[in-house]
C-alpha cells in the first residue's frame, strides 16, 4: 500500500491562511491504515483546524469528509454535492488522490495535508518500511523476494558494495544490508545461482514519467472508443 | 598506446601503486610535489574520485597532469555521480588523453560525504561498468552502437577481503573477474593469515592481485577504523605495536609495519603487488618503499 504521514499542523495551517470555509477531505483506504488520512485523523486535522482559528479570533468554518477513495472517480463525485459551499479543499490522501481531486474539482483551491512517503508494508505496530520502488521490471524471482532496487541504497544488481557491514549498511546502519540478506535468502533456497549470473544494466526507459498502464482487457474497448471519437 | 601498468605484470613479479587524492579547489602545489616525489618509484598512480564522496578536482584532469609528468596515471571511475552516459563520455575523454587504465567503482553514497543533499546515481554497479569498458575497448558502447575508434584499457576492480560476510563479496569478486577485471586492489589489510586464507580462496587465474596497505599514523586511527570502517580489521598486536610508539615514533613505527607486511607480501610471493594508501601522508610514501626493501 501506499505509505504516507500527515505534515506538520503548522504547514497545514500556512496553506490554509485565510480561507474561510474549508472542507477537509480523508480517503479510507491506504493512508486510513497508516493512520495519516483516514476518517480518524481528518477529525483531529479539522478539529485543529478550528480550534487554530479560533484562538486567533478568526472566522473560519471547517468541516471534514471521507470518501472510500480519492484515486478514482466514482468516489471523487460524491464531494460533488458539497464541495461548492468551500473556499479550499485540504485533501488528506496521497499525492495521486490530491491530484485527482483537484482536477476533478479544478475549480477548487486543493491543498495537500500529507506528504507521500512510499509503497511499503505494515512491519509491526505502527511501523511501514519500504518495499518497492515501482521499477516496471520485477526481478524478485531472482533475489529470493528481496528487491535491491528498493532494500540497497545504491540499487545494485550484482552483489553487495564494499560498504556492507556485518549485515547491515554503511548508509544507516539500522538498515539491512539487502545483498546479506538476498545471499542469505538464496542460501537457503538452494539457489545462489541466480546471485552468480551477471544482472545487465537496469532498463529505466521503462520508467518513463508520467506511468500510464492499460489493462489489456480495456484496451481494445478503448481503441474503438477513440475510433468512434476521431 | 598500451598501458605500462599492464605490461608491469609482465616484467615483474610485484608491482606497486600509490594513491593520489585531489584537493578540493585549484591550488594542486602540493599534490604536484607529491606526485614527483612518487611517480618514478611505483609503477602506477591511482587517482581517487572525489573520495568519501568530498566534491574535489575530477580524477581524469589529474591522471593527465601525472602524464604529462612521466608517471603513469590509473583513473579511478566510480558509479555514484555519472549515468551511462557520462561514465562513457568520461572513458573516452580518458582514452584521447592517454589514460589506459581505469579502476571501476561502485562509490561511496553520497550521505557520507560533503554534499549529502546530492542525488546519487547508480546507473550503473560496478560490475556493469567493468562490461562497459570491455566493449568500449572491442568498439562499441552500451547500446551497441559503433565506435569510431576504440578505446584500449586495463580495467581493474576493488574487493573487501575482510568483509563479513564475505561469500556474498566473493561472489561479486568473481562476476568482476567474468566482467573483465585484469587487475584487483584490495581494501586495506593488516593481517597476513587471512589475507593469505583470502588469496587462497580467490585464486590468481587471469587476475593480478595487489594487496591493499593503508599507512597507520597512530592506535587510535586504527581503533577507530576497527569501529566506523567496514572490511577493514586491524589486529590486536598491530595497535599494542602502534600505542607503544613515543609520540615522535608513531608514524616512523606505521612506515615500519607497511614496510614489513610489504616485505613479506612480496618474499612470500603471497599476490602480485600492493596498493599503497598513504591517505594525508603521500611525502612518506618513499619512507615505506624503502622500509620495504
Amino acid at each position: 500500500m501506499i505509505v504516507a504521514e500527515r505534515k506538520p499542523l503548522e504547514q497545514i495551517e500556512a496553506m490554509a491562511g485565510d480561507f474561510e470555509k474549508i472542507l477537509v477531505v480523508g480517503c479510507g483506504t491506504c493512508v486510513a491504515v497508516c493512520m495519516a488520512g483516514g476518517e480518524k485523523e481528518v477529525e483531529l486535522l479539522a478539529a485543529q483546524l478550528r480550534m487554530k482559528a479560533k484562538l486567533d479570533g478568526r472566522e473560519r468554518v471547517v468541516d471534514e469528509i471521507t470518501i472510500t477513495r480519492q484515486c478514482d472517480t466514482e468516489y471523487l463525485d460524491q464531494l460533488e454535492k458539497h464541495i461548492d459551499r468551500y473556499d479550499a479543499v485540504i485533501s488528506a490522501a496521497c499525492g495521486a488522490g490530491v491530484q485527482f481531486l483537484a482536477g476533478r474539482f479544478d475549480d477548487k483551491i486543493v491543498l495537500p495535508a500529507l506528504n507521500t512517503l512510499f509503497i511499503g508494508v505494515a512491519e509491526g505496530a505502527g511501523v511501514w518500511t519500504q518495499r518497492c520502488i515501482a521499477c516496471e521490471d520485477c526481478i524478485l524471482d531472482q533475489t529470493g523476494g528481496i528487491c535491491p532496487m528498493t532494500i540497497c541504497a545504491k540499487n545494485l544488481l550484482n552483489g553487495p558494495c564494499g560498504g556492507t557491514d556485518h549485515g547491515k549498511c554503511e548508509v544507516d546502519a539500522d538498515n539491512d544490508c539487502a545483498w546479506t540478506l538476498i545471499y542469505k535468502k538464496l542460501e537457503k533456497l538452494g539457489r545462489l545461482d541466480s546471485m552468480r549470473e551477471i544482472q545487465p544494466p537496469k532498463d529505466f526507459s521503462v520508467m518513463a514519467k508520467p506511468g500510464k498502464y492499460t489493462h489489456a482487457a480495456f484496451e481494445a474497448a478503448q481503441d474503438e472508443e477513440e475510433q468512434s471519437d476521431g | 598506446m598500451a598501458s605500462a601498468f599492464r605490461s608491469a605484470f609482465s616484467e615483474k613479479d610485484f608491482v606497486v601503486t600509490a594513491e593520489i587524492g585531489p584537493p578540493k579547489g585549484t591550488d594542486i602545489a602540493q599534490m604536484i610535489h607529491h606526485i614527483d616525489l612518487i611517480k618514478d618509484k611505483v609503477d602506477a598512480l591511482n587517482v581517487t574520485d572525489n573520495q568519501s564522496s568530498v566534491m574535489r578536482i575530477g580524477s581524469l584532469a589529474v591522471c593527465r597532469l601525472i602524464l604529462d609528468r612521466g608517471g603513469e596515471p590509473i583513473l579511478q571511475l566510480t558509479c555514484r555521480d555519472r549515468n551511462r552516459l557520462a561514465l562513457q563520455s568520461e572513458l573516452l575523454s580518458a582514452a584521447v588523453l592517454g589514460v589506459n587504465n581505469v579502476l571501476c567503482l561502485t562509490g561511496d553514497y553520497v550521505s557520507v560525504g560533503d554534499h549529502p543533499q546530492a542525488r546519487p546515481v547508480f546507473d550503473l554497479d560496478s560490475v556493469q561498468l567493468l562490461q562497459t569498458v570491455g566493449l568500449l575497448n572491442d568498439g562499441t558502447d552500451l547500446s551497441g552502437a559503433e565506435l569510431q575508434g576504440a578505446t584500449n584499457f586495463f580495467p581493474g576492480a576493488v574487493v573487501t577481503p575482510e568483509a563479513d560476510p564475505i561469500e556474498p563479496q566473493m561472489i561479486k569478486f568473481e562476476k568482476k573477474i567474468a566482467a573483465g577485471a585484469k587487475f584487483i586492489q584490495t581494501q586495506a589489510i593488516y593481517d597476513l593469515e587471512n589475507f593469505k586464507r583470502f588469496m587462497e580462496k580467490a585464486g590468481r587465474d587471469g587476475v593480478k592481485i595487489m594487496a591493499g596497505i593503508v599507512l597507520l599514523v597512530s592506535a587510535g586511527m586504527a581503533r577507530y577504523m576497527n569501529k566506523n570502517v567496514p572490511g577493514i580489521f586491524v589486529p590486536e598486536e598491530l595497535i599494542d605495536e602502534m600505542s607503544t610508539a613515543s609520540k615522535d615514533d608513531r608514524i616512523e613505527t606505521g612506515i615500519r609495519i607497511a614496510g614489513r607486511m610489504i616485505r613479506q607480501l612480496r618474499e612470500e610471493k603471497m599476490c602480485d603487488g600492493v596498493h599503497i594508501m598513504a591517505i594525508g601522508k603521500e611525502e612518506r610514501v618513499p619512507d615505506i618503499l624503502d622500509a620495504a626493501a
